[in-house]
């Protein structure tokens, strides 16, 4: 079965910034804003969605994750590839 | 291990503003870079006349002063002319609020259009402006807000319900809140900008003032107490228009990217004034740091010259070179650097990458402008922050039996202090007289950071000398961060240090002990973490939390962040004698 990327992305973002109110995401705006979150806590997200789902993210795909639709749609493709 | 030096192209040293450093150090006066500026006509100096009418005067109002790239790449050009009007009006609107001389107008906006303009509108109408980085928290707005004793705050719907609906009415000094998007329904107690620029005059006669009339407030941290406001006069910009000159070797045909938010110094002095006093087309992207978009933008609007931040070098440097080669950089001519010391590293991987090396400088929030530089008629020693401007005496001092004595010997370390005198130093800390006072001893302002000189007179940063963090080229406050931390009902202690990062240079890392009968635990620990973030925002928030059942102290009771911090890099621990309570 394959994972539920959303959820997992959601669970990644929530240990990064507990405060954002995950029901209040525009999941095709930027996340950046959305969640009050900076560069750093970004680079932290990709990181750590590396480290859950052994998806390599280039440094140059990190554009494509930048919202929470871009970033699912982008790992549930990863996935499939591997 | 020692880095080769770059060395500069006859046609490098040819177009640039300062051919020969030695000369100029010997022959400049602050009089005559004053003599560069017009003032204005009936008397006085006012930075935005100065950044905007004068162009306008001598029939440069044609040409763009500020091209905006939206979020979604929508374009917006400005001209002199029309940055004129647009800053006439919204001085017309502060005066139509009774505002003016002495009033202190506080923006909280991301880069947009409206950000420039209500400052260099607030400096026509002779208030202070005082910008707000925009993610901050509200903790952080209040305080700068209380500080300052802001009369009206520029900003937007969002930001205004999220960071300061709830705690407005605690601030007697706040007569107007004015959105930038409020259109039909606006929150109680609000203007919408847009009609009230709608209905003013694109005339406006510049607030006479005076050099040393106060003109930016800016904020910053101290290790203890609360944020401290620097503040700077309209005189600052007789230092802002030379050391765009020199440091940054801009020419009134250049197009300008200095990527900083004006919320911090840098993009204020030289993201918004000195590019416009020297007459530039000013580049300004609302969108965060994204590698591919700066490298586009960099390509698609000619940008000459360009002025950034070590961590988004490296954050390039990890993308790689290859995707460099896939644009056309060749139009840029000269790239700089500034807010924490740039790696050499980056300084060689630029020069290999680009064909030119990004140009290192240092300055603080304080000194208002560029103080110690490299050149681009200058050998780049990687690593090293250059040189002095001229006009600025640097040197390596140390305290000693309460005496300050200046350190002659090449290559050793000791505070890196500055002799008063530019224009663009701070006047006060506002309502702190005592903090301001102690920043100088003995004729030299002391900066507080460590460093060296070599024996060739090039300056090398060593570290901070106190507990202050830079992360992401931000001086973050421990105290400031402790104290939020301490609001949470868990909370004994707390001590909170800066963590050497590969990409930001340092990150805030808090150590919270517990109060009796209160257990650790994962849940607590979000929690804290997320408490952190909603009162301090992401960029003064610590990224990392952990447990202690004790904090190290010293026998007054003080912690010892040092020692967290030796322990933390498994460095020497230093003289522990004044330890009393142990970390546990």
């Amino acid at each position: 079965m394959s994972p539920d990327i959303h959820a997992i992305i959601e669970q990644e973002l929530k240990l990064i910034a507990p405060d954002i109110d995950l029901a209040a995401i525009d999941p095709k705006h930027d996340l950046r804003e959305e969640c009050d979150i900076d560069s750093m806590d970004f680079l932290s997200l990709v990181t750590a969605l590396h480290r859950r789902l052994g998806v390599d993210v280039p440094e140059r795909d990190y554009p494509k994750l930048i919202t929470l639709d871009g970033a699912t749609e982008y790992l549930r493709r990863k996935l499939a590839e591997l | 291990m020692s880095w080769d030096s770059i060395l500069k192209r006859p046609e490098e040293i040819a177009r640039a503003n300062l051919r020969d450093y030695d000369r100029e150090v010997t022959d400049f006066s602050w009089d005559q870079a004053r003599s560069l500026l017009d003032g204005l006509p009936d008397g006085g100096l006012n930075i935005t006349y100065e950044a905007v009418d004068r162009h306008v005067s001598h029939g440069r109002g044609d040409k763009i002063a500020l091209r905006w790239i939206s979020q979604e790449n929508r374009i917006r050009a400005l001209t002199y002319s029309d940055l004129q009007k647009l800053t006439n009006k919204f001085a017309n609107v502060l005066r139509s609020l009774n505002f003016g001389k002495g009033d202190r107008v506080y923006c909280l906006l991301g880069r947009v259009p409206d950000l420039y303009i209500a400052a260099l509108g607030s400096l026509k109408a002779g208030a202070a402006f005082c910008p707000l980085f925009s993610a901050f928290g509200p903790e952080p707005i209040k305080a700068r807000m209380s500080i300052g004793e802001a009369n009206l705050l520029i900003t937007t719907e969002r930001f205004y319900r999220r960071k300061l609906a709830s705690w407005r009415n605690e601030l007697g000094s706040l007569r107007h809140v004015v959105l930038v998007d409020g259109e039909d329904t606006l929150p109680d107690g609000t203007f919408g900008l847009a009609a009230l620029m709608d209905g003013a005059s694109e005339t406006f006669n510049i607030e006479r003032t005076a050099p040393e009339d106060i003109a930016l407030l800016h904020f910053t941290s101290g290790t203890t107490g609360r944020p401290k406001g620097a503040v700077h006069v309209h005189a600052a910009v007789i230092a802002h228009h030379i050391t765009g000159q020199f440091a940054l070797d801009l020419h009134p045909d250049d197009i300008f990217w200095c990527t900083a938010d004006p919320g911090w110094v840098t993009g204020t002095s030289y993201g918004i004034i000195s590019p416009l006093t020297n007459g530039t087309t000013m580049i300004v992207d609302q969108a965060e740091f994204d590698a591919e978009r700066w490298y586009r933008i960099l390509q698609d609007h000619k940008v000459t010259v360009w002025y950034t931040a070590p961590t988004a070098i490296r954050m390039l440097m990890k993308v790689g070179s290859d995707i460099v080669r896939q644009f056309d950089l060749s139009h840029l001519r000269y790239m700089a650097s500034v807010g924490e010391p740039l790696n050499p590293e980056a300084v060689v991987w630029s020069a290999k990458t680009f064909g030119k090396p990004f140009h290192d400088n240092w300055w603080q929030t304080e000194t208002g402008g560029i103080m110690i530089s490299n050149y681009q008629a200058m050998e780049v020693r990687p690593g090293s922050m250059g040189k002095p401007l001229p006009g600025v005496e640097a040197g390596i001092v140390e305290r000693h039996d309460g005496q300050l004595r200046e350190i002659t010997a090449p290559s050793t370390v000791g505070e890196l202090a500055l002799r008063p005198g530019w224009p663009s130093m701070m006047r006060a800390y506002l309502h702190e007289e005592e903090r301001y006072r102690k920043c100088f001893a003995d004729g030299w302002y002391l900066s507080g950071d460590l460093a060296m000189r070599d024996a060739d007179g090039y300056y090398w940063f060593v570290g901070r000398a106190d507990d202050m963090i830079k992360s992401s080229g931000h001086l973050i406050g421990p105290f400031e961060v402790e104290s939020a931390l301490m609001e949470h009902p868990a909370v004994a202690e707390v001590a909170v240090i800066g963590i050497p990062d590969p990409v930001a240079g340092e990150i805030v890392k808090a150590f919270v002990a517990l109060k009796a009968g209160i257990a650790s635990s994962e849940e607590l620990r979000m929690e804290l973490l997320g408490h952190a973030r909603k009162r301090l925002g992401p960029a003064v928030a610590p990224k990392e939390v952990v447990f202690r059942q004790n904090l190290p102290k010293t026998r007054s009771g003080k912690i010892m962040r040092r020692l967290l911090k030796a322990r933390e890099l498994g460095l020497p621990e230093g003289d522990i004698s004044t330890l009393e309570s142990e970390e546990r």
